[in-house]
């Protein structure tokens, strides 16, 4: 049943928002470069709540538009841009935002990568500290030079 | 008569394929296993066989396609009469089941050319490759007869005429992109299938990786190029001129490269040096089964993307339940069988190998972090925390350093040596470069624009980095040699290979920094006279006028373009146009391509009067992300025309350490 | 021992991974949450679309649970639901409109053509309220209880299943 309805609502959805390309072309004036600036970031990392995987900068869809005319008021009327975003997300949730933020259920997220550095870090100083132990234990100084000499004619060919 | 069958006789083709897939699968590993040479001697004929039904069956699917069969209800829902011919016959793979079709005629086709050329391998080896591949061919034939068959007629009541490709799907781009990036996919099903063939036979000494090495290479460019094709086709086709979105598909296709990357890597030290056997083992399960959890994510459903196909569940848990299996056996295998004592081939801080074992990890955390960003919003979803979106912001802030570190060690390996050197050694062959790098990619910013940017003097360093120790490496290899070219000449292909392959991602991170920084962009209000100027180029509309096309009405800008103070001008033409089947706008973008820059217009909304709204973009170095792309991709084939995988009479398993001597 | 267990990490690691794929596949992606929920429905001070002199404002809900409903005589889906809207008034629930991004003549000749079921309706010509409600695509309904607050919320369509199960309850729950 839910599959039903759900491709009952995709169909409602793209008939309104007409599956649209290459939208969000828009004439907008600013008198500070600084602000366009902020303008584009902002409607770059907000998502159109209603599009599939779309940024409202690039979708056509109406609610873009208005999100996109939300931001350059808010933006004239000199609001910050944590403002801007708080505005957007209690009236459609965290999901609009493209940058989620940190917090307890995002951070694996945010802090799994660097956590692995570390850890990829520590793997390497144990791994090369091993292989050196077992290169010194395999072979004699004179096996050692030995080899070193076969590998080094291969590098210089 | 037999016109009218063609469906049948394509769906009838399937099913004898999935028969000798069975028998491809069984009979050889069962040989092998057993010794019996008349049961391995089934893999190379069935490989074979089944390569032929499965291109029969393709063949008919595109018969009915040229022939607009719309009883067939696959070409009805996605041609129609007026399609041009060439796109009739790319828009076989522009749906879910007949690009499920080309993959299984890929994945055939790919066992069929492992077959025949792996006249050298031992007789169980290759059983056990085919036997393997033929597994995982069964899987995907099984999945089109059971859930996806292209075949399906829609009788008695046929519709006159067909629903029409995707208009996004009509182009060029489409037509070879996702061949490409499939050949890539399923390439990598060949040196999994060594990889387990390996496990299976308890040979995991370093010849599997010789042989596997020239077909991780194959899939790896034909990935590599079409990924390259999928950004340059959203480039010029979506019309907003991103070139990468971070797109769960997008991503579905950077994690296998991000593995095979890695695999091609480790495979090179293990070849040569014995060592990291289970983890190269464990790299080709992984990368292949990333190719599978993309198809997965593509045609599930559980993800919102821009490129899916349609979604439908009871294909989702189809592919799952393939996925489930493959992986988890593989795994299974891989745990069961890898060797428990690890080998004891050693080396030093300052070597190749240790550079390589960072060079493996650093890309095995890249591949996390996009997978992790990718799945995070599912995982929270399943786990009941409510709805997020991991986008741009999240990847770029981690990939971009990531990837900046890695190259830091990328410029060191090319010049560092097997095993051990010193460090001083080492110092000396990069201090120079480094220090050049450092000084010219932090100037060279402030020569070709008005602004410093601190992020693409990063990418300039960074790209410097590669690319300078290479001349530095040249030199050093040449030195010995009567003369500079004569000593170029020694040089190996595979040489030759790996540095235009780090050439092309120098060249890459060069398009990459530029293009994110210094693109400008600017949205107008024009009309027919206005112009505007942007980024040192004037733009004037001389013309508008509405145009009837094959399938689509257009209204159609003129616009001249020339540079400021330059006599010389060019027209740029883009358009919005309306295709009459589905009665959807699309936006035609005008390009006008160059090696320092494209210009890049498209067209919006009309506005009132004659003026429409126009998306007027300078986008500097673009090009050079592609063509870094192209660079690598030849970089992976050139490593293959080495001689030493030619000289296949000496695959026969030399220990390491001989190997090495003459490599 | 341990190198054994290391080797079945990776085996371990997907089978998780399959978990959440396998949940995947049973959760809609396009379902989500409204922000608003146990929120107090934005203020707003806006006419009827009937009468285009009557000022309507958040005092229009103290009091009674109240079902409010999204539409526009353009979306194809809100005439779909329409019977399902008025079995619920006829119920005897109490429904109040937002006619979304419309014209007065466009609303009142879909309420003619299709019935009313709602009380009043808002009109939201430029989508202000439907902006503050998160709404991204009519229809979209609520569930306002006695105290003006948002309860529940269904995106999209509703058919008569929906009804049944999810949006009498949720009206019974909150009376």
């Amino acid at each position: 049943m839910a599959v039903i309805r759900h491709t009952t609502l995709v169909l409602v959805l793209t008939l309104i928002a007409g599956l649209s390309w290459a939208g969000g072309i828009e004439v907008r004036e600013f008198d500070d470069p600084v602000l366009e600036q902020r303008y584009k970031s902002l409607t770059a990392s907000l998502r159109c709540p209603l599009c599939e995987n779309q940024a409202i900068d690039d979708s056509d869809a109406p609610i873009s538009g208005d999100m996109r005319e939300q931001v350059y008021v808010m933006l004239q009327d000199g609001r910050a841009d944590i403002e801007i975003l708080d505005h957007m997300t209690t009236r459609f949730g965290d999901y609009v935002l493209y940058n989620p933020r940190l917090e307890g259920r995002t951070l694996l997220l945010w802090g799994l990568p660097g956590t692995l550095v570390v850890l990829g870090g520590v793997l390497v100083v144990v791994i090369v500290r091993r292989r050196r132990n077992a290169s010194a234990q395999a072979l004699s100084a004179e096996e050692r030079a030995r080899l070193d000499e076969l590998i080094n004619r291969e590098r210089t060919p | 008569m037999l016109i009218k069958m063609i469906p049948e006789i394509g769906h009838f083709a399937l099913v004898i394929a999935l028969l000798l897939a069975i028998v491809q699968g069984t009979m050889p590993l069962v040989g092998a296993a057993t010794r019996r040479p008349l049961w391995m001697a089934f893999a190379r004929p069935m490989a074979a066989g089944q390569f032929l039904f499965v291109a029969i069956a393709y063949a008919c699917l595109t018969a009915s396609y040229m022939l607009d069969d719309f009883s067939v209800a696959n070409v009805a829902n996605n041609s129609n009469s007026m399609l041009p011919w060439y796109y009739k016959f790319s828009a076989v793979w522009g749906n879910h089941e007949g690009s499920v079709l080309l993959w299984s005629l890929m994945l055939a086709g790919w066992g069929f050319a492992a077959s025949r050329f792996s006249k050298d391998l031992p007789e169980d080896m290759v059983s056990r490759v085919l036997g393997v591949m033929g597994l995982v061919c069964v899987g995907f034939l099984l999945f089109i007869l059971a859930t996806s068959n292209p075949f399906e007629r829609l009788l008695p009541n046929m519709p006159s005429d067909g629903a029409d490709l995707n208009p996004l799907l009509q182009d060029f781009g489409l037509i070879i992109h996702p061949p490409m990036l499939y050949m890539g996919y399923v390439g990598f099903s060949v040196v999994f299938a060594f990889a387990i063939a390996a496990l299976l036979g308890g040979r995991l000494d370093a010849a599997w990786t010789r042989w596997a090495r020239p077909w991780t290479n194959l899939a790896w460019a034909f990935l590599t190029v079409g990924i390259a094709l999928g950004s340059w086709w959203a480039y010029y086709e979506l019309g907003w001129g991103g070139w990468w979105f971070w797109d769960p598909v997008e991503n579905a296709s950077l994690l296998p490269w991000l593995t095979g990357t890695a695999l091609m890597h480790s495979l090179a030290v293990t070849e040569k040096r014995g060592s990291f056997k289970s983890w190269t083992v464990l790299l080709a399960i992984t990368t292949f089964s990333l190719s599978l959890l993309g198809t997965f994510l593509v045609r599930s459903g559980v993800l919102t993307s821009v490129h899916a196909f349609a979604n439908d569940p009871s294909r989702g848990f189809f592919i799952l339940m393939l996925l489930t299996v493959t992986v988890g056996v593989s795994l299974l295998i891989f745990a069961l069988r890898a060797p428990r004592v690890s080998h004891t081939v050693g080396f030093n801080w300052v070597s190749r190998d240790a550079l390589l074992l960072i060079n493996n990890i650093l890309l095995v955390i890249i591949t996390v972090t996009v997978l992790l960003g990718t799945v995070y919003p599912l995982l929270l979803d399943a786990l009941g925390f409510g709805k997020i979106s991991v986008g741009p912001p999240y990847f770029n802030a981690l990939f971009v350093p990531l990837t900046v570190l890695m190259c830091v060690f990328m410029g060191l390996g090319p010049g560092a040596r097997w095993k051990s050197m010193s460090a001083r050694d080492l110092g000396r062959r990069v201090a120079l470069s480094g220090v050049a790098a450092l000084v010219l990619g932090a100037v060279l910013p402030l020569i070709f624009a008005e602004q410093w940017n601190l992020w693409v003097a990063i990418g300039l360093i960074t790209a410097l980095w590669i690319v300078l120790p290479m001349f530095r490496d040249l030199f050093d290899k040449t030195r010995n040699a009567s003369s500079f070219g004569a000593g170029l000449k020694k040089l190996s292909l595979a040489y030759w290979g790996m540095q235009l392959g780090h050439l092309g991602v120098a060249v890459t991170i060069v398009g990459v920094a530029v293009v994110s920084h210094y693109n400008v962009e600017r949205s107008v209000r024009m009309g027919p006279g206005d112009s505007v100027q942007v980024a040192g180029y004037e733009f004037t509309m001389t013309n508008l006028q509405a145009r009837r096309g094959p399938n689509f009405l257009a209204d159609t800008a003129t616009i001249e373009v020339s540079r400021l103070g330059s006599e010389r001008s060019f027209e740029m033409r883009p358009e919005k146009r309306l295709y009459i089947a589905r009665g959807m706008p699309m936006t035609q973008v005008a390009l006008r391509p160059g090696f320092f820059r494209d210009l890049y217009v498209a067209m919006g909304e009309e506005l009132d009067g004659d003026d429409w709204a126009m998306r007027i973009q300078y986008k500097p170095f673009v090009r050079w992300l592609w063509l870094g792309a192209l660079l690598m991709g030849a970089g992976g084939i050139l490593a293959i025309a080495d001689r030493r995988y030619r000289r296949r009479k000496t695959a026969e398993a030399p220990a390491p350490a001989a190997q090495e001597a003459h490599a | 021992m341990n190198r054994r267990l290391l080797l079945l990490l990776p085996l371990l690691i997907f089978l998780v991974l399959g978990v959440f794929l396998y949940r995947g596949l049973s959760l809609d992606p396009f379902h989500r949450d409204s922000a608003l929920l146990a929120r107090e429905f934005p203020n707003f001070d806006m006419v009827t679309l009937e009468d285009p002199e009557r000022r309507v404002d958040p005092s229009l809900f103290q009091g009674e649970v109240t079902l409010v409903n999204v539409w526009g005589e353009w979306c194809p889906a809100c005439k779909q639901e329409m019977p399902q809207l008025l079995d619920l008034a006829d119920r005897g629930v109490r429904l109040v409109g937002v006619n979304y991004r419309d014209t007065r003549d466009k609303g009142l000749g879909f309420l003619e053509e299709f019935g009313n079921p709602f009380e009043v309706n808002i009109f939201d010509p430029d989508g202000t309220l439907g902006f503050d409600l998160g709404v991204y695509g009519a229809p979209e309904t609520f569930l306002v209880d006695r105290d003006g607050v948002i309860r529940y919320h269904h995106t999209g369509y509703i058919d008569p299943s929906d009804v049944r199960d999810h949006i009498l309850p949720e009206v019974e729950k909150w009376q």
